[in-house]
């Protein structure tokens, strides 16, 4: 399946090259290509330079033919506006939107975007592990 | 009514300015501690600082009750989920959006931003509106879906000497305002002539523009 992750970070590079792995054709976007130094040199996928949010990037990214979309940048808006322009405007079937803020993360799934906020579970994981 | 303006820089500041002269009550959240002080030292006590996409702090200035929220950031992001905070959490019954990609404009619409104000479109259409060869001129978007236009009739135009009931209008178009080489503004009548150089204020849906524009400029 044809992936796109918008933001290559730690978690984006990670993700960008487990999917890479099971075979899925990646394309890694983000606005500064010193992030794709995070990429492991066996990644067979395309990195491509652009903001997420516009329209003609996504296109050139060939988000018309992807089955999914992470929004995975370190802004949390920036996340929710790339979400629903792959979501309602090029109908992209998987969205998936990280989103630090819980209380925005929840609204945003309550308005039925696929959502992820791991500030509540990785404090979680801290609190866990001041237990043992 | 109780206006919030999520951020407080050039066009949040004197948008709040103007509203407060107008007797509104106002409330303008902005992040920047300098700019909140100025606005403060300057308006009064009316700005908060704080993240006006929380719903933290949007629930500490009271946005259940604003009548209006609108958000004027320098980005696009943040002015969206603002508005869509605003309206879902906080049941505001009307949100305003500042845009800078004009592309974005519909997505906003569609996720249920009630206004949006595209500078980047508005000053394209100050420079329409500077250069006379443009028969057409977009003054306003009416509901989405209709287009407040002025026409200023050539000398070539199929509609001079025309009566107003004679003209080919595209359905749904209705001419509301004629000003003529007096400058005085009439309503004009279906007998009305029209005559070259007439200034008129027309509307029509958004996909007739240019049968309009063919039938008033005849370009």
């Amino acid at each position: 399946m044809k992936a796109i992750i918008m933001g290559c970070g730690r978690v984006g590079a990670q993700l960008a090259a487990m999917l890479d792995t099971e075979g899925h054709d990646v394309v890694v976007l983000d606005i500064d290509p010193h992030s794709f130094r995070r990429l492991p040199q066996t990644f067979k996928g395309t990195p491509v330079v652009g903001n997420g949010t516009d329209e003609d990037v996504l296109r050139h990214a060939g988000i018309e033919e992807a089955q999914i979309f992470v929004a995975v940048t370190q802004g949390d808006n920036r996340n929710v506006l790339a979400a629903q322009i792959a979501k309602h405007i090029f109908k992209v079937p998987r969205v998936v939107c990280r989103i630090y803020d819980p209380i925005r993360e929840q609204m945003y799934r309550a308005l039925g975007l696929q959502t992820i906020s791991p500030t509540i579970a990785g404090a979680q994981m801290l609190r866990k592990a001041l237990e043992t | 009514m109780y206006f919030i303006v999520v951020g407080g820089g050039a066009v949040g500041y004197n948008l709040g300015k103007s509203l407060l002269k107008d007797g509104q009550e106002v409330l303008i959240i902005e992040q920047d501690p300098q700019a909140c002080q100025r606005i403060t030292e300057e308006l009064g006590s009316v700005a908060v600082r704080g993240d006006g996409c929380e719903a933290k702090t949007l629930e500490e200035v009271g946005t259940a009750r604003a009548d209006v929220l609108v958000a004027v950031t320098g980005d696009d992001e943040d002015n969206l989920v603002a508005c869509q905070v605003a309206r879902h959490k906080f049941k505001v019954p009307k949100t305003i959006a500042r845009v800078k990609n004009p592309r974005l404009e519909p997505l906003f619409k569609l996720l249920g931003v009630d206004i949006t104000v595209s500078s980047t479109n508005l000053i394209l259409t100050h420079i329409q509106q500077g250069l006379p060869s443009h028969p057409l001129m977009p003054l306003l978007t009416l509901k989405g879906c209709l287009e407040v236009v002025e026409v200023c009739l050539p000398a070539v135009s199929p509609a001079v000497g025309k009566r107003l009931k004679e003209l080919a209008l595209p359905a749904g178009s209705v001419i509301c305002l004629l000003v003529g080489k007096d400058n005085l503004p009439v309503v004009p009548t279906k007998d009305t002539v029209l005559q070259a150089e007439d200034c008129l204020v027309a509307v029509t849906q958004t996909d007739s523009l240019v049968q309009l524009q063919a039938a008033l400029a005849g370009l």
